[in-house]
């Protein structure tokens, strides 16, 4: 989903640069002019946080699969045989393949994990590092974190919930998994809530009229509806997690996870265009209306993440099959030599394990 | 393809069995036989006495150049052609720390997978008898053996509980 989420996002900039065939003026390269980028733009950052993002995810993405591929080539024949062969690079599972890549992968997760922290924090930069009101808070790297995790969850119910039903994988996604995720969902709807809180605060607490009168305008202005749908749907909504009965109910669950897709989209926009549209000349303040350019690419974003997520999961495992089967404890011939008993055990289910039965 | 390897193929379907099988055939002197599994397993690698992957050298060193490289890249670059943009200083730390940081995760990634690539063509894999059950729930033993040996790793590995023994060509 990352991976698709962050090919779905570079576009963004791409399509906005006006000029697409010059996007390589972003890069450092050697050129004839001898001129390289602007390091201190905030613009050159987001460049290397999303190329490095997407390449780090990608490559974790399509390392954590080759096993999991070997395990689709050995069960299909034919042409599909020889497909999975080839993307399986010759996986076989040795001991000394999965030496090194047990490491391997531990290694990777642990690059991956500190650059969702870098990569959200540097797009808050985006806007942080302006002078604009409404933007320029230095609450914005960890308001924009817990946004994206908040966003990420939210969009992972969303998908997950029918997905699980529709490929009957209920056993391997259980209730424990939901409601760890509905907390995670309660924890960072909880960091926005304050988040939007400590906007608010420090707008009247700055003394700056113009950005007062940005968050004014967001609560009680034009684009109010914008302003309301993004505090109730993402500090008040989440705050349903706190009852049990709530994190452990699908319906509610997915009915949520919506909300908050609805709620994080309007953060987006409440922020661009909010700021955008009335800034520190009244005279260029007015409102801004999507056309049907704009419509159609938010469409197209959707059809462009869909397409690629459901050839994803008609290609490969939706589940890591290996790491899976590396929580199962293994069938036993003999149990331990401590008790002197010879009776094969059955391999136990997994909720069994994670109970410690 | 590569040519087959002649030898004994042993299949476990419970990993106290293998790795019984493992510890007889190590104090027997073997050493250059292959185990197959669906997912690593600790009992396995205690077996095995398998030790830390070098791994871990490629992503340390692979770090420390991205984040060298981060260094070098923008204060070079940045001193190539100084331009003075809204009076700030041509080479500073504080929004480098982006590049250094963005390159060091990069390219650590990156040498990451080349190390895992490269220390798996350490061993061959190609031409040793495999069964596709390895990748479902069976571990796979697999002992090159030429002439009498044969036998005796059969009988060792029966003896630990293989579920089946195949010679292979």
């Amino acid at each position: 989903m990352t991976v698709f989420a962050v090919m779905t996002a570079g576009l963004f900039p791409i399509i906005h640069i006006g000029r697409q065939w010059f996007f390589y003026w972003l890069l450092p390269y050697p050129n004839a002019r001898f001129l390289w980028p602007n390091f201190k733009s905030p613009l050159i950052w987001d460049v290397f946080a999303i190329s490095t993002y997407l390449t780090v995810s990608t490559t974790f993405l399509c390392v954590g699969l080759v096993p999991d591929i070997a395990a689709a080539r050995d069960k299909m024949r034919g042409w599909r045989h020889k497909v999975y062969s080839f993307f399986s690079l010759g996986w076989k599972g040795t001991d000394n393949q999965w030496r090194h890549y047990t490491r391997a992968y531990l290694y990777l997760a642990a690059l991956a994990t500190p650059l969702v922290l870098s990569v959200h924090s540097v797009v808050s930069w985006d806007f942080a590092m302006s002078i604009i009101p409404g933007w320029h808070g230095t609450i914005f790297a960890p308001y924009f974190v817990a946004g994206a995790i908040y966003s990420g969850v939210g969009m992972v119910l969303t998908i997950l919930i029918p997905l699980r039903k529709a490929l009957k994988i209920e056993h391997m996604i259980t209730d424990y998994h939901f409601d760890n995720l509905a907390k995670l969902t309660l924890l960072t709807g909880s960091i926005l809530f304050y988040a939007y809180a400590m906007e608010y605060f420090i707008a009247w607490y700055s003394g700056n009229p113009f950005e007062q009168e940005t968050f004014w305008r967001r609560a009680f202005g034009p684009m109010w509806w914008a302003g309301w749908t993004m505090i109730i749907c993402n500090a008040f909504v989440s705050q349903l997690f706190w009852f049990r009965k709530i994190r452990t109910n699908l319906t509610a669950l997915f009915v949520i996870s919506i909300f908050v897709n609805i709620g994080m989209w309007f953060e987006r926009y409440v922020i661009i265009v909010s700021s955008l549209s009335n800034d520190y000349d009244p005279y260029a303040w007015g409102q801004m209306t999507p056309t049907w350019a704009d419509w159609g690419i938010l469409l197209g974003s959707f059809g462009w993440f869909s397409m690629w997520f459901l050839l994803f999961a008609r290609t490969f495992p939706v589940v890591a099959i290996q790491e899976l089967k590396e929580m199962i404890p293994m069938p036993r011939l003999r149990r331990e030599a401590t008790d002197g008993q010879t009776r094969p055990r059955r391999p136990g289910n997994l909720r069994a394990h994670r109970r410690g039965l | 393809m590569a040519k087959p390897v002649p030898g004994v193929l042993a299949i476990f379907e419970h990993i106290d069995a293998a790795c019984d099988a493992i510890k007889s055939l190590r104090a027997q002197g073997k050493r250059n036989f292959t185990v197959y599994s669906a997912a690593p397993n600790h009992e396995l690698e205690e077996a095995l006495g398998v030790t830390n992957s070098p791994v871990r050298l490629f992503t340390l060193i692979g770090g420390m150049t991205g984040c060298l490289a981060g260094v070098g890249m923008t204060f070079w670059m940045s001193l190539d052609w100084p331009l003075l943009v809204g009076g700030k200083p041509i080479a500073t730390i504080p929004p480098y720390v982006v590049f250094m940081f963005e390159l060091m995760v990069l390219i650590g990634a990156l040498s990451t997978v080349a190390g895992l690539v490269l220390l798996s063509l350490t061993k061959r894999t190609t031409g040793l008898a495999y069964d596709p059950s390895f990748s479902d729930d069976r571990i796979g033993i697999f002992v090159p053996a030429v002439g009498g040996t044969g036998s005796e790793i059969e009988r060792i590995v029966r003896d630990a509980g293989a579920v089946e023994v195949r010679n292979a060509a």
